[in-house]
């Protein structure tokens, strides 16, 4: 009995040495990129670093002051807001739009290579070449969006000048961005479902429409849930799309979402621990968000 | 036979929606190709065709040869291809690790990255400037490269990782009876096996360098260090910007990646399995 147990610890033991020379290299990286970093961040933001205390730093009186004054300036509710629309709208789009037409591509039809193809270059385009282009797009005057809604016989819109209409315009951009991820990743879980389950459902006689949300819908949970919640991380601090196409926040700041806001305080003011108490604040809210997301996913589905 | 027309229908809208959707993919690729052809006095053309008026292939020879493009795409590959060529090992031999073994620190070691991706890049960029400086590599590819690999190593260990979980041990075991050692069975079986993950981690990494732009503005200054989007970001901050040579350049950015999005389109379905929260 003691040989045993012996036996399965000593295995054991080289498991765990294995299995710490696998992972040994990434972590070393990550910890010494990502988390000295975070830590610094955490001390910078109890301090009043800026451009002319960069070399001599003090500590806040009170401790906590760049904190206080992140929360309790109104601006923040008002940029927050607009981030969880941002985020929101933005995943949501998506996801309907990429799960659509990886149904659509799911088919036996002519062409649909081509499609698959064509359909990923949004996410092959370097994303601030999209940008950059996209702004151009939405050019008031000579842009190709107000000319072509121009065709259709709607009023040239106001892309860069009004508030709304400034944070539509990066928006569309994003979604266009971001369709082709989750199109793949559903397309990917839609190959994985067996004909089979789809033809013994026709047989008890679901349509179409509720076979895709009794049958497809559930199965593609496990694919999707993951990708949704790095696509909730993704958007949710998504820096270059909102600062190219709104050209850093115009009209008069009234287009950013949190990372953008916190972006100029730091790279424009020069308000380094008042912006490195506002990434924490940001992180924390985030952190928030994606855990009530799995706690949500976890109560829906046992086997998460 | 109102089945028949139903059906004939319905094919019709899909490849109505399909075709629809394309156009709206590939337009903005199509914008930058046409400004690229339009000559210097026509840039505020409203014109949609994708051939403008006067058309000439102008900008593309200033851009190749009266400019220093060629040295960012020679700088720009050294730096993708490093950050690809570390970026895939670490992520193929983490993910090894999460998806076969268990042992004391796994979860917390995957939670470790997916909360790194929600740190905001504000958040890294300052300490990493100052913590790049301290060690000297300052205006350095390895500062960059560092940056990069670290950008791209979650998602690629987690795809890594929900690849290798849906390769059967078995295969593993049957080599190991065979004599194989524990590295021999990695890089012999399951290695080979998990080519389309491999892909998409590759095409992923290399993306990354390939595009990047905020940490390369951070840590790079001097022009001879340039990577492409700094090089493109610079034609656009000159006096009066030369936009027909930037839309050029980023043309000939997008190419490299597209065909690779091109040819590896095959791996991605079904090669991206995240599967990383679970198990």
């Amino acid at each position: 009995m003691a040989a045993i147990t012996a036996g399965a610890s000593k295995t054991m033991r080289r498991e765990y040495k294995l299995a710490l020379l696998f992972v040994a290299p990434a972590m070393i990286i990550m910890l010494a990129v990502v988390l000295y970093p975070f830590l610094y961040n955490i001390y910078l933001s109890l301090t009043n670093m800026g451009l002319y205390t960069f070399r001599n730093p003090a500590i806040q009186d009170p401790i906590w002051k760049n904190y206080q004054d992140v929360l309790g300036q109104r601006e923040m509710y008002s940029v927050l807001l607009k981030t969880v629309v941002w985020t929101g709208v933005n995943v949501f789009f998506h996801v309907a739009i990429g799960l659509f037409l990886a149904v659509l591509l799911n088919q036996p039809i002519k062409g649909r290579t081509l499609f698959r193809v064509l359909l990923i270059l949004p996410w092959a385009m370097p994303q601030y070449i999209s940008a950059l282009t996209w702004r151009g797009m939405f050019n008031y005057e000579w842009g190709a969006v107000n000319h072509l809604l121009g065709f259709i016989g709607i009023e040239a819109i106001p892309w860069s000048t009004q508030p709304f209409w400034a944070f539509v315009a990066p928006l569309i951009t994003n979604i266009w961005l971001g369709f082709p991820f989750m199109m793949i990743i559903a397309l990917g879980g839609l190959q994985s479902i067996p004909k089979a389950v789809y033809e013994s459902a026709s047989v008890d006689g679901a349509g179409p429409i509720k076979s895709f949300f009794s049958i497809t819908l559930p199965m593609l949970k496990p694919v999707l849930a993951p990708a949704i919640m790095l696509g909730t991380v993704w958007t949710f601090n998504n820096l270059n799309v909102i600062w190219l196409v709104s050209h850093g926040g115009e009209p008069s700041d009234k287009t950013h979402i949190l990372v953008s806001y916190v972006y100029k305080a730091a790279f424009q003011y020069y308000r380094y621990g008042y912006a490195a108490a506002f990434s924490m604040v940001l992180f924390l809210i985030l952190f928030g968000l994606v855990w009530m997301q799995s706690r949500a996913g976890k109560a829906t589905e046992a086997n998460w | 036979m109102t089945n028949k027309k139903g059906r004939i229908v319905r094919l019709g809208l899909t490849y109505l929606i399909l075709i629809v959707a394309s156009v709206i993919a590939i337009f903005p690729i199509l914008q930058v190709f046409n400004i690229s052809l339009r000559p210097a006095d026509q840039f505020a053309s409203t014109s949609l065709g994708l051939i403008p008026e006067g058309a000439s292939f102008k900008a593309y020879y200033t851009i190749l040869f009266e400019k220093d493009f060629l040295r960012w795409l020679i700088n720009s590959l050294i730096v993708s291809l490093t950050t690809t060529l570390i970026g895939v090992t670490l992520a193929s031999t983490a993910g090894y690790a999460f998806s076969r073994f268990r042992f004391p620190g796994r979860k917390a070691g995957m939670q470790m990255f997916l909360v790194s991706q929600m740190f905001p890049a504000t958040m890294l960029l300052l300490p990493m400037f100052i913590m790049m400086r301290k060690l000297g590599l300052i205006d350095s590819f390895i500062g960059v490269i560092i940056a990069y690999v670290v950008t791209a190593l979650p998602f690629c260990v987690w795809t890594m990782k929900g690849y290798y979980d849906t390769i059967p041990p078995d295969l593993e075991e049957a080599a190991r009876i065979d004599g194989c050692g524990d590295i021999g069975v990695f890089t012999k079986v399951t290695l080979p096996l998990a080519s389309p993950a491999l892909a998409i981690t590759g095409l992923f990494s290399f993306m990354t360098g390939w595009s990047e732009f905020m940490v390369a503005r951070v840590i790079i200054s001097s022009k001879d260090l340039f990577t492409l989007p700094l090089g493109l970001e610079n034609l656009t901050g000159t006096f009066s910007t030369e936009w027909a040579n930037y839309a050029a350049g980023s043309f000939l950015v997008c190419v490299p990646v597209v065909v690779l999005f091109v040819v590896l389109s095959k791996f991605l379905v079904g090669g991206l399995t995240l599967g990383g929260v679970k198990g």
